[in-house]
């Protein structure tokens, strides 16, 4: 028999003090920045300070730029806030991209064939309605199967992603501005109906005005309500939830409807109040974005507004970077993979720690 | 070191954060000897065992296997030096036979066909007298069969020392006594065994040494034959304690549940429940025998309004009130009807409560629909959480601490504590004390004598028969889904429940009610 003990063994933390676990992932938000500029030193052949100064710069070097940050934060913020309530009942909704999608195609749809009808504000309330509604039916759908017949969500959802992108494409088909262009083009761009209107001078304060009283909205549900207490006790064991009363498939799908719903007015503001126009790409991939930013805040809308922040600085920044140094886009997609994947993997370091053999004492 | 030992072990100490499961634990095992190893649960017997069957690896401390020094990293190495342990949990396919399952995973010897090995595993089963049936697949099998095969595996692979986690839990006492026969023969037979359990009588009967552990600490070892119950008791709670309960004679008894030939069946259609009926009087405790999985589930939870019923009534009797049908009517629809029914589910932190919520979010499972409009009222339930903490002496850091971070008495306070609030006037329980030190058992009878007292309907399912037979008025018995008979407690005997739970004698026989 070989008499060695193992090199290095895990061993469950009891318990971790906050200022552990926000000095863990200080460290690793750290570690990930070294990463990087080994990444960027590699590439660039640059300072990494000076590429560092360029993300800042890139975020919030000039007020638009800062405001462009907010304008992403809020909108990632918005789906992160839709998704917790599914997530903490523990369904796996995948399919946000496809509720922000269907929401700003209603948006962009009600823009176009309603925009010389009614005035401004009539036409937005009626846009935050209608989004809404079409999220939250694209919401609806994968919950009802699944409290019907129990399908599989998280395929069910990922693929109510592909039929909304097609259904968006069919649409551009008629929308097309100019024609031949295959895209819909700027919404609009005369009367500016449909468009969020400026306050104070700023086009995006309405956005950031809808996203917190949602976030805060969100907050107290989830928090005070009863129904945010069923959403709970059935996340954690249906069984328990049946014991206690509680009707499983409908909590199922009335959560699914609100965030549904919330993810699909994240698409208006997409649509409305920055893009003022639809493609396939409006969504741009912050349905799956969200999915981190809704986990790692352990679903506290308050901790969610820090880590989407983090995350679009870094985004902004990444892009910046990318045309001062003459990196394609692809560069600013690795830096922040690698500050996810340091983010998410010091997740393991907050829950456990590692013991090393011990030297052998001569007995 | 001494060879005559199969296994020694020397300040063995693992700690799973603050948790220290075993503190530099001693423990010897002779070569052909029976040693049991009994302590409470939590005591670390388990953990204790996994160190050496290679699950969990020590943090100090040596084993020594036939004298010489090892390092068990996984269980592999623990097979090597021909250690078998056989789980509580047992780990077989249902769809293979007992010979295949016995040689998954082992490297076929060359021209070594199915035939073979079965006429293998036969001679084993001969030569110890078993009762399996090699050929036979495992979902036709009894738990008792399904332990069987548990065993003949590790014998297969060569095991001369065995390790049994509390291997009677799931077996009537008839199957008991045949597992003790066949461990008597593997001993004479020269194996080396250690049986974990924390039943007294068992020790008594089986083992040549005792060994003892308390919250993770040895205790001691004795020989068998110079112990007594009284004796191992106090080495494993540490005092005195007085084993018995107080029965009070049932007053005012009238009827208040009803249950009228109730069937069920499981996902997979077959019957759970077969005809059942049963009546439970207030002011009595209606024990439920039978072996696992007899159907005492389905009992409670139909009531309860938990389970699907194909067939049958049951009808709730209230104090000076008209009777109430319960049947096809949803938990929501009961409470609203105003039955004080209260449920105590085998389950306690998959059904009962929700482990990762703390003491008041758990009060708050019966109550959270109370309350202005879409808030819900914390107030109540975090005074009634502060009540049981205080009544109950749950031993907690605080009312917000998660109930899964609670022992497994504590957890049971919190759970009981909730369902006794409401003054129920039919109280279910299901195995009210697995799990449970004497002190906290002793805690849970007590509460259950005062309901009774109070004039609740109590009706309590256990698997510890001579438990079932101190505590109750009247015990049902349930064999394979049907109601075998009712037996008056303060007459029955082991034996006639043993019996009956195996369907030797029927219900004509065995009622002798009053």
């Amino acid at each position: 028999m070989n008499h060695k003990e193992p090199l290095v063994r895990m061993k469950k933390r009891s318990t971790v003090s906050l200022k552990q676990a926000v000095l863990v992932r200080l460290v690793a938000v750290l570690l990930s920045l070294v990463v990087c500029a080994v990444f960027i030193v590699i590439v660039t052949q640059q300072n990494p300070l000076q590429v560092y100064a360029g993300i800042v710069d890139g975020a919030v070097g000039t007020g638009r730029r800062a405001w462009v940050t907010v304008r992403e934060t809020v909108v990632l913020l918005l789906i992160a806030v839709g998704l917790a309530p599914a997530f903490k009942m523990r369904f796996w909704n995948i399919g946000a991209e496809g509720q922000v999608l269907m929401g700003g195609l209603a948006s962009a749809a009600l823009m176009i064939y309603l925009g010389d009808l009614l005035p401004n504000v009539v036409l937005l309330v009626i846009i935050f309605v209608a989004s809404m509604l079409a999220g939250l039916i694209w919401g609806y759908i994968p919950a009802f199967f699944k409290a019907r017949y129990n399908t599989n969500e998280t395929l069910f959802t990922l693929m109510m992603n592909y039929v909304a992108m097609q259904i968006v494409t069919f649409c551009i088909v008629f929308w097309e501005n100019p024609a031949g262009s295959n895209t819909v083009g700027i919404i609009n761009s005369a009367s500016q109906k449909g468009w969020f209107p400026s306050i104070a001078g700023n086009s995006y304060i309405l956005n950031v005005i809808i996203v917190l009283i949602f976030t805060v909205l969100m907050y107290f549900y989830m928090t005070y309500s009863k129904q945010g207490y069923e959403i709970a006790v059935v996340g954690e064991s249906q069984n328990t939830a049946r014991y206690a009363g509680i009707n499983v498939k409908r909590v199922i799908k009335r959560t699914m409807m609100i965030s549904g719903a919330i993810c699909g007015l994240a698409g208006m503001v997409t649509v409305c109040g920055a893009g003022h126009t639809i493609s396939t790409s409006t969504a741009n991939g912050r349905g799956f974005t969200a999915i981190i930013v809704a986990w790692m805040a352990k679903f506290n809308p308050f901790f969610m507004v820090l880590i989407s922040a983090l995350l679009v600085f870094m985004q902004q920044g990444a892009i910046q970077i990318a045309t001062q140094f003459g990196l394609n886009k692809n560069a600013s997609d690795i830096i922040t993979g690698i500050i996810l994947f340091f983010l998410i993997g010091c997740e393991f370091f907050i829950n456990y720690e590692l013991e090393f053999r011990k030297k052998q004492k001569e007995a | 070191m001494d060879t005559n030992y199969a296994i020694e072990l020397k300040n063995v100490t693992k700690r799973f954060g603050e948790v220290v499961a075993n503190d530099s634990v001693d423990l010897s095992l002779k070569k052909g000897e029976i040693l049991a190893i009994l302590g409470e649960n939590g005591s670390g017997k388990t953990t204790l065992m996994n160190m050496i069957s290679g699950i969990y690896f020590p943090d100090e401390g040596h084993i020594f296997v036939n004298g010489q020094e090892v390092t068990i990293r996984s269980p592999k190495d623990s097979f090597d030096l021909g250690i078998g342990m056989i789980h509580q949990h047992f780990k077989l396919v249902p769809i293979f036979t007992a010979a295949e399952n016995i040689v998954l995973g082992l490297p076929a010897e060359k021209g070594q066909g199915m035939s073979r090995v079965e006429a293998d595993v036969q001679a084993l089963v001969d030569r110890y007298g078993f009762d399996m049936n090699p050929a036979r697949k495992i979902y036709d099998m009894s738990v008792s069969q399904k332990q069987t095969v548990e065993i003949v595996k590790v014998l297969y692979r060569g095991a001369e020392i065995l390790i049994l986690d509390e291997p009677t839990a799931v077996l009537t006492p008839q199957e008991t006594e045949r597992l003790f026969q066949v461990l008597k023969n593997m001993r004479d037979d020269g194996k080396s065994i250690i049986i974990i359990t924390h039943k007294l009588n068992e020790v008594m009967e089986i083992s040549d040494r005792v060994a003892v552990l308390r919250k993770g600490k040895y205790i001691g070892t004795v020989k068998t034959s110079e112990a007594t119950i009284p004796s191992l008791t106090e080495m494993m709670v540490g005092e005195k304690v007085s084993l018995n309960i107080d029965r009070s004679e049932p007053v005012n008894s009238e009827l208040r549940l009803e249950m009228k030939g109730v069937s069920c069946r499981n996902k997979e259609g077959t019957v759970t429940l077969n005809k059942a009926s049963f009546a439970a009087r207030s002011g009595e405790i209606l024990g439920v025998a039978g072996i696992s999985g007899s159907g005492q589930k389905e009992l409670l939870e139909s009531i309860a309004g938990l389970q699907h019923m194909e067939e049958g009534e049951i009808w709730y009797y209230p104090p000076g009130g008209e009777p109430q049908a319960l049947h096809s009517l949803s938990v929501t629809e009961i409470r609203n009807l105003g039955v004080r029914l209260s449920f105590v589910p085998e389950d306690r932190l998959g059904m009962g409560l929700v482990g990762s919520m703390d003491i008041t979010n758990n009060m708050m499972l019966r109550s959270y629909r109370n309350g202005k409009g879409l808030v819900t009222d914390r107030k109540t339930p975090e005074q009634l959480a502060r009540t049981i903490i205080e009544e109950l002496e749950v031993v907690t850091p605080g009312v917000t601490t998660p109930v899964r971070r609670l022992s497994g008495g504590n957890v049971q306070k919190v759970l009981v504590g909730r369902e006794i609030s409401s003054n129920p006037t039919v109280l279910m329980v299901a195995y009210p004390v697995r799990g449970l030190d004497i002190n906290y058992s002793y805690t849970i009878y007590n509460l259950l004598n005062k309901q009774k007292e109070n004039g609740a309907a109590v009706i309590c399912v256990g698997e510890d028969l001579d438990v079932l037979l101190e505590l109750c008025d009247r015990i049902l018995v349930l064999q394979g889904g049907r109601v075998a008979g009712t037996v008056d407690a303060r007459s029955a005997t082991k034996e006639q429940l043993g019996l009956m739970m195996t369907g030797t004698i029927g219900k004509e026989e065995a009622v002798n009610e009053p």
